[in-house]
């Protein structure tokens, strides 16, 4: 009896939970929505430059359907995740050389940091002349994009290691490559994970721009799909698109968001999600 | 009767910090001997060099002038747990082993053996956020334990804690020195706890830091901190203690 209380309870309030997550966001797209369908009740635009919200998730529903769609959603991807691993992997060791080595980080630290404020399409012009307008042109702007944050966090998160934990490691006897791996690197995680989420939406966006700047014959991408619908002025299929990006986007960050809130959570230093 | 072996040993040691001219002197002439299985608690005010002579011990640092001798491995406790956040107390334990150079194969046994010794068998699989302080200092003990030294140097390992969980911890930690046969050097500033942990009180004066007088404690254990003789030698050191800072005396610890 007390058991079935208990559970009933539980899932009571497991329900409220999921209600008290769920409605701000419906909310918000309720919001939204019905903004956008009141703009475009209002004809403040003609409807074929602002479609209203139906009209757009219609082509949306439509895309989904083609081939061509999840061809350039695939595209992206490919090209947003081996950018993306390859400027953890540089910006990685990167930051761990900068925040090991004095003489290094006097040298380039700053460097990092501008190049982390610096628009990533300011290097599609080089990218192209070097590369030439194929993948690699986006992949290089993509990792100089992503890179510098994530070397950053590393950089930081390793200046706030505790002084304790390195004195503990040394009491116990960690060697200089022990130190880093089983205590510096873990106890830096939190700042990395926060160096990944910044860099991320950096890659996110200059894949974006690459996209749209970097046209490949017969590779069909978002950027590309959002480049013809506007030359072909079908404009729900580039809001529709549009939304798409929006998504993948906010999808990749919430996944983020969850291995934070993990890593958190597991140090004790979640406050309350 | 022939004594024990000589496990650490401090001759006319000094140690400085900054630079040279407007260096601040946090230790001079420290002469200390400590022998196998003695329990010595060092005992002065904050900034006395208690935590730097114990540094020096660990051999964290050297000393400006003078010798450290240490006869043997040496593991130290801090204040604070210092346990590592994302491993759970067993980790945190086995951690050390695998620094001691404990073969994985017997790790499993040995952090089981430790956890029992420290009374935290059930709780292996948490991690220091779910465990109170007194555990979360069980836990570094036991680490303390996993080095497999036979000095200890604790540098006031409850200081933070409750009354109570001190209390406990000053039981468990006396059992576990005369059953492991360990030799160890405690740092507190609370008198009380010197003399009811002590074989050997040895009191420093700051500015500089150095040693201003040595008691032995011949009480019988188990000892209690409220006990009426406990009481009467703490206060005898806070007077002591006070007088060496040049304050008068009439308060009790």
């Amino acid at each position: 009896m007390t058991i079935n209380n208990a559970s009933r309870t539980q899932t009571t309030f497991s329900a409220r939970n999921a209600w008290a997550w769920t409605w701000p966001k419906l909310f918000a797209i309720a919001l939204v929505l019905g903004g956008w369908e009141l703009l475009f009740l209002s004809e403040w635009r003609p409807s074929y430059v602002l479609p209203g919200p139906i009209e757009t998730f219609d082509a949306l529903f439509k895309m989904a359907g083609t081939e061509r769609f999840w061809l350039a959603v695939k595209t992206t991807m490919t090209r947003a995740g081996t950018g993306f691993i390859l400027a953890l992997v540089l910006g990685s060791i990167v930051g761990i050389a900068v925040a090991r080595i004095k003489p290094l980080r006097l040298a380039v630290g700053n460097v990092i940091t501008g190049l982390q404020v610096m628009p990533s399409i300011a290097w599609f012009p080089l990218a192209i002349l070097v590369f030439g307008l194929n993948e690699q042109a986006i992949l290089f702007v993509v990792v100089l994009g992503a890179g510098p944050s994530i070397a950053n966090g590393v950089i930081a998160g390793i200046d706030h290691v505790p002084p304790a934990f390195t004195r503990l490691g040394r009491v116990l006897g960690a060697g200089p490559i022990a130190l880093y791996r089983d205590i510096v690197l873990p106890a830096a995680l939190p700042t990395y994970v926060a160096g990944l989420v910044q860099g991320w939406s950096f890659a996110w966006r200059s894949l974006m721009a690459g996209e749209l700047l970097v046209i490949i014959a017969e590779t069909p991408s978002l950027g590309t799909t959002l480049d013809f619908a506007r030359q072909m002025s079908k404009v729900p299929e580039l809001i529709a698109t549009m939304i798409v990006i929006l998504l993948i986007g906010m999808l990749v960050d919430s996944v983020f968001g969850t291995i934070s809130r993990k890593i958190r959570r597991d140090r004790g230093l979640a406050i309350d999600d | 009767m022939k004594q024990a072996e000589l496990m650490l040993r401090a001759d006319n040691v000094s140690k400085s910090f900054g630079p040279e001219g407007a260096a601040t002197v946090a230790l001079s002439g420290v002469d200390m001997s400590i022998r196998a299985g003695e329990f010595v608690t060092i005992v002065g005010a904050s900034g006395c060099g208690k935590s730097t002579l114990l540094n020096l011990f660990a051999g964290l640092d050297k000393p400006s002038s003078g010798t450290i001798e240490v006869n043997g491995k040496v593991a130290l406790m801090f204040q604070e747990a210092t346990l590592l956040p994302w491993l759970t107390a067993r980790k945190n334990i086995e951690l050390a082993l695998n620094y001691a150079g404990v073969a994985r194969s017997d790790r499993d046994a040995r952090v089981a053996e430790l956890l029992d010794i420290v009374r935290l068998g059930d709780w292996a699989d948490k991690r220091p956020h779910e465990l109170s302080g007194g555990m979360r200092q069980r836990v570094a003990l036991a680490r303390c334990l996993a080095q497999g030294a036979r000095i200890v140097l604790m540098d006031e390992p409850l200081g933070a804690l409750d009354a109570m969980t001190r209390d406990h911890l000053h039981d468990e930690i006396e059992s576990i020195v005369k059953a492991q046969g360990l030799t160890v050097v405690f740092v507190t500033h609370n008198m009380r706890e010197a003399v009811r942990l002590g074989d050997r009180v040895i009191l420093m004066g700051s500015r500089p830091g150095r040693v201003v007088y040595e008691q032995s404690v011949p009480l019988k254990r188990p000892r209690t901190m409220d006990s009426n003789d406990i009481a009467s030698r703490a206060a005898d050191l806070t007077n002591r203690l006070k007088a060496e800072q040049g304050i008068l005396e009439g308060a009790d610890s």
